[in-house]
C-alpha cells in the first residue's frame, strides 16, 4: 500500500525553528502541538483587529492556525507534522486590506512558494 | 508531486473513521476494490484518534478492540488508504464519481494523490464541534472541546494548566475525564442543562445502549476522582484576557436558558474547551445534490434509507454525516453501507472469507437495521436532553465575534437584520459577510443561523441552512488546482458560477 502513513522519520528529535528560537519536538508531533507544549499559544494575528490566535478546532476545521511553513504561508499548524530544520514564521499579516472576497474558498494562485506577500491572516479574502 | 496520480476503485471511501473503516470493511471483505481518503495522519477518525507510532487508541479506549479488527480487515482484503489528503471536490460522472484530493499542506508530498474515480461513493466525513459565541472566545487558550482532546489523544499534549469545560452533552464529561486524567487541572465542567447526571447513569441503559452506560458512568468517577465540580444549568459567558485567556466568568443560567447576572462568578484559567454538540460534515453530499433533513440537535444532515443510500443514485453515507449519533451508531451505519453497497454492485457477500454467505448477510442486515434503529432513538434523547439554551444570546455583546475568520461582530449581524432587512442566514451572510472566511462558514454557521432566528422570530428551515453550508469546495484550493479540473472531473455546477 503505497499511501499508508509512515510515522518513521530519521531524526530522534526535530529542530524547529520559530520566532528566533529553536525549539526541539517529537518527529510527528503537529507543529501546533510542537508550539503548545513549548508554551506558545499563539502564532498569528488578524487581519482587522490584530488579534493573536492560534489553536482553536485543533482538527484541521476552523483555520485559525495558519502558520507560515519553510515559506509556505497559511498552513494549518494543527495538521502538519514537524520535520527536521523546519521554519515556521508566523502568520502576521502586514497592512493588507484586500477587501471583499469570495466564499467559495478558492485561494491565491501560487500555493507552492511562489506568493511574494507575508500575508497570512486567513486569506479568505485574498482572491483570486 | 507527482501529477495526475488517478486511483479507480470499485468504491470510493471518504473518512477513516469509525463509519468509513467499517463501511470498507465490509465493501472489501465481499471482494469489492475500495479506497478510502482521510484527511487525518493516521486512520481512525475522531473517536480512535491516536499518536505517531502508536497502533491504535490508548489502551481503555471503548471500542478499541473494533478499531484494530476493522484495521486488521482493511489491510487483509487490499484496502488502498491515502491519509493526509484533503477531498476538496466530489463530482459526477457516467459511471460513477470523481475525488478531487489535495494533501493537507501545500509542500512537496511523495505519495500526492490528485483523483480518485470509483462506480459508488460512501462519504463519512464525521462532524466537528459546534460552536456557540462567547464575549472573549476567539482569544487564545479558548479551544473547541474536542479539539483540546484531539491534542490530548493525539500528541499527549494538554494545552493549559486550569481548564473549564463547558457547553451541553455527555462529551464534555468525556472531554474533562481526559484531561484531569492527564493531570490538567479542571477547575469546573459547565453544563447548560438541567438533567444530564441523572441521565448519564440510569436511562442510557435503558434506551438500550449499555455501552454507553458504561462508559459514561467510567468518566463520572474519574470526575470525581479528581473532584472536577460539574455545574449543571451553568455556562462561560465571559473569557477574559488580554493575550490569552486569564479567567473565565461563570454564570447560572435561568429556565430560558438566560444568564442569571446575580449568580456570576470568575475563576482564573488558562483554558476554555466548549462544545455545543456537533455539526455534521455535509460539504460533498450537498455539493453532490443530497437531500437534506433537520435532525432532532438542529442540524443539518443527510437523507439515507434503511441501507445507508442517499437520494442520490450510487451515493452512501453513514456515521455523523446522517445524523449525530456517536462511534457506536456511526460503525452499525457503516457496516450497513457496505453491506448495501455489495448487494447494489451484485456481489455475494463475504463468501470468500467463508464468513458470511447470503441469507446470513441478510439476518446480519436485518441485525444492524435494528440497531441503527435503537442508536437513533438514543440519539434523539441526548439531543432532547441538551439543547442549546434558549436564552443565550443574551451574553453575547455588541462587539463580540461572531465569525472569527472575518472578525465579524454581533453588532454587524444586528445590523444586517435590523438595518438592511435580511431576513435568513444566507442573507445575512451576503450583508454582515459571517461565513465568507477561509473556515467557510463551518465554525459561525450554526451561530449565525440561530442569532438570525433570535433576530427575525422566523427558525430556520432545511433549505435555509443548506445554503448557508454549501461549499462547493470542502478545501480552499488554489486556481492551478481548479484549472486542471477538465469536463469530464468537473462537478455538474461550476463551482464559480
Ligand atoms: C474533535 C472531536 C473529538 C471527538 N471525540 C469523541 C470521543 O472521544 N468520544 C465520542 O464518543 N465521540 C467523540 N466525537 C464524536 C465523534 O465524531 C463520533 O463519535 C465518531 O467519531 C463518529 O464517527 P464517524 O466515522 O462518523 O466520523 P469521524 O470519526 O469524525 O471520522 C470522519 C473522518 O473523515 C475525515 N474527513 C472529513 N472530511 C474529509 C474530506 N473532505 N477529505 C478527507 N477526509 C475527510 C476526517 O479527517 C475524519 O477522520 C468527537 C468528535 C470530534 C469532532
Ligand atoms: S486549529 Fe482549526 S484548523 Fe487548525
Amino acid at each position: 500500500m503505497p499511501h499508508e502513513p509512515d510515522d518513521r522519520t530519521d531524526a530522534e528529535v526535530c529542530r524547529v525553528h520559530f520566532g528566533g528560537r529553536t525549539l526541539t519536538a517529537q518527529p510527528g508531533l503537529s507543529v501546533a502541538a510542537a508550539l503548545v507544549r513549548e508554551g506558545i499559544t499563539s502564532w498569528r494575528s488578524t487581519r482587522r483587529a490584530g488579534g493573536p490566535r492560534g489553536l482553536f478546532c485543533g482538527i484541521g476545521v476552523c483555520y485559525d492556525c495558519l502558520i507560515t511553513v519553510d515559506g509556505h504561508p497559511d498552513q494549518r499548524a494543527c495538521l502538519v507534522a514537524v520535520r527536521d530544520g523546519m521554519r515556521l514564521e508566523d502568520g502576521r499579516c502586514p497592512e493588507d486590506d484586500r477587501g471583499t472576497g469570495p466564499d467559495d474558498g478558492v485561494r491565491p494562485d501560487a500555493a507552492v512558494g511562489s506568493r511574494e506577500t507575508g500575508h497570512g491572516g486567513g486569506s479568505g479574502d485574498a482572491v483570486k | 508531486m507527482r501529477s495526475s496520480d488517478v486511483l479507480t476503485a470499485d468504491v470510493a471511501v471518504v473518512g477513516a473513521g469509525p463509519a468509513g473503516l467499517a463501511a470498507a470493511g465490509e465493501a472489501a471483505a465481499a471482494g469489492l476494490d475500495v479506497v478510502v481518503v482521510d484527511a487525518g495522519a493516521r486512520p481512525g477518525g475522531q473517536y480512535w484518534r491516536h499518536g505517531p507510532g502508536a497502533e491504535g487508541p490508548a489502551p481503555g479506549t471503548h471500542g478499541r478492540g473494533t478499531f484494530s479488527t476493522l484495521r486488521a480487515g482493511l489491510g487483509r482484503h487490499g484496502v488502498r488508504l491515502v491519509c493526509g489528503h484533503q477531498v476538496w471536490q466530489a463530482g459526477r460522472h457516467d459511471d460513477g464519481f470523481v475525488l478531487r484530493l489535495r494533501p493537507v499542506h501545500d509542500f512537496p508530498h511523495d505519495d500526492a494523490v490528485e483523483r480518485v474515480s470509483a462506480r459508488r461513493l460512501i462519504v463519512c466525513t464525521g462532524g466537528y464541534d459546534r460552536q456557540l459565541p462567547v464575549p472573549g472566545w476567539d482569544l487564545p487558550g479558548v479551544m473547541a472541546a474536542g479539539g483540546a482532546q484531539a491534542l490530548l489523544k493525539e500528541y499527549g499534549t494538554v494545552p493549559g494548566q486550569r481548564v473549564v469545560v463547558a457547553g451541553t452533552g455527555p462529551f464534555l464529561v468525556a472531554v474533562a475525564a481526559g484531561l484531569a486524567e492527564a493531570g490538567a487541572r479542571v477547575v469546573a465542567v459547565c453544563e447548560a442543562n438541567a438533567p444530564v447526571r441523572g441521565w448519564l447513569r440510569r436511562p442510557l441503559a435503558a434506551l438500550g445502549e449499555p455501552a454507553k452506560a458504561v462508559e459514561a458512568v467510567r468518566y463520572a468517577a474519574a470526575l470525581a476522582r479528581h473532584r472536577v465540580p460539574y455545574r449543571t444549568r451553568t455556562a462561560v459567558t465571559r473569557v477574559h484576557g488580554d493575550d490569552s485567556v486569564r479567567a473565565v466568568d461563570l454564570t447560572a443560567l435561568d429556565h430560558d436558558g438566560r444568564p442569571r447576572e446575580a449568580t456570576r462568578t470568575t475563576v482564573p484559567a488558562d483554558l476554555v474547551a466548549l462544545g455545543w454538540g456537533f455539526t455534521p460534515s455535509l460539504d460533498l453530499l450537498l455539493t453532490l445534490g443530497a437531500a437534506t433533513r433537520l435532525d432532532g440537535d438542529g442540524s443539518l444532515v443527510v437523507r439515507v434509507d434503511d441501507g445507508q443510500r442517499t437520494t442520490v443514485p450510487g451515493l452512501y453515507a453513514a456515521g455523523e454525516t446522517t445524523g449525530i449519533a456517536g462511534a457506536t451508531q456511526a460503525v452499525r451505519e457503516g457496516l450497513l453501507s457496505g453491506l448495501a453497497v455489495t448487494a447494489d454492485l451484485g456481489r455475494a457477500g463475504r463468501t470468500g472469507d467463508g464468513v458470511d454467505a447470503g441469507p446470513s448477510r441478510s439476518r446480519r442486515a436485518a441485525r444492524l437495521r435494528s440497531g441503527v434503529r435503537r442508536g437513533r432513538r438514543f440519539a434523539e434523547a441526548l439531543h432532547a436532553a441538551c439543547p442549546v439554551p434558549a436564552g443565550w444570546t443574551a451574553w453575547l455583546a455588541g462587539d463580540t465575534v461572531v465569525c472569527r475568520c472575518e472578525e465579524v461582530p454581533f453588532a454587524a449581524v444586528c445590523h444586517a437584520v435590523r438595518e438592511l432587512g435580511a431576513e435568513d442566514p444566507r442573507t445575512v451572510k451576503m450583508l454582515a459577510r459571517p461565513g465568507m472566511g477561509m473556515c467557510q462558514g463551518r465554525v459561525c454557521g450554526f451561530a449565525t443561523a440561530l442569532i438570525t432566528r433570535h433576530l427575525t422570530g422566523h427558525p430556520s428551515t432545511a433549505e435555509a441552512l443548506s445554503a448557508f453550508g454549501k461549499r462547493p469546495l470542502a478545501a480552499p484550493v488554489t486556481l492551478a488546482e481548479l484549472a486542471a479540473s477538465d469536463d469530464r472531473t468537473a462537478p455538474r455546477t461550476a463551482p464559480w458560477s
